[in-house]
């Protein structure tokens, strides 16, 4: 018997179908809200600590390269809401087919772009 | 007869179910939070100091934090376990890990008593 199988760890000749695109996105926006927890729990405590403190951070945030974060950290968190919530209904047995599994990926992708180019604009 | 052999830390159906209850949380707190903003556009210091300053208020954006950590702590987990081979790094993160989490939720108590 063969025992040396095929490897197909060719990362740039692998093309994930679209479930598996949402999936990789779920756990790279995870692990970018991770890294990014002790920025958001500084903001946390400037917003609340003082007048000055709540200031300070608004001019801090004014700064184009703070909204360009900022914006990336929205689609993460949005990203990542969006197909959690995909994951639960699969949990749930709403999604049964490889079509319907294909056509959820696909709003859970244009939701999240969607809401972050509206929340995008109305913060800017 | 099949002797078979349980092995395995056994931490997996509890860690997918805390997984998905502190997922349930968060989606609902985000929500709650988010209509609230809409209701009120004129969202500036005073409103948000307002918010802040109720005792319920104070107590579900602890409960969020906690299980937003919670959360952070089976996801990046998992990534640990299937991208980092070598035990020893492995550990050294999981151990930073922890006591990162540990250190965010004493900081999120001092950032919601402290103000």
């Amino acid at each position: 018997m063969n025992k040396r199988r095929p490897k197909h760890l060719a990362l740039h000749l692998i093309k994930l179908p679209l479930p598996g695109f949402v999936s990789i996105l779920h756990r790279v926006s995870g692990l970018v809200l991770f890294l990014a927890l002790p920025v958001l729990l500084l903001m946390l405590q400037y917003s609340l600590n003082s007048i000055a403190t709540y200031t300070d951070l608004m001019v801090v945030l004014a700064h184009p390269i703070a909204k360009l974060v900022l914006l990336g950290l929205l689609w993460s968190f949005l990203h990542h809401f969006c197909a959690g919530l995909r994951y639960l209904a699969i949990d749930l047995h709403y999604v049964r087919s490889l079509g319907q599994a294909r056509a959820s990926s696909m709003v859970v992708m244009a939701v999240s772009l969607l809401l972050t180019i509206l929340i995008g604009v109305q913060l800017w | 007869m099949v002797n078979r052999v349980v092995v395995g830390a056994h931490y997996g159906l509890r860690d997918w179910l805390i997984q998905r209850v502190t997922a349930v949380v968060m989606a609902a707190g985000s929500l709650a939070m988010g209509i609230y903003i809409l209701l009120h556009p004129d969202m500036g210091y005073d409103r948000w100091i307002a918010l802040f300053s109720s005792q319920p208020v104070r107590a579900f954006a602890l409960l969020f934090l906690l299980s937003l950590f919670y959360h952070a702590w089976v996801g990046v987990r998992d990534i640990v376990m299937d991208y980092v081979k070598p035990a020893s790094v492995r550990l050294v993160i999981h151990v930073l890990v922890i006591l990162a989490l540990l250190l965010y939720s004493i900081w999120s108590v001092q950032i919601l008593w402290g103000m």
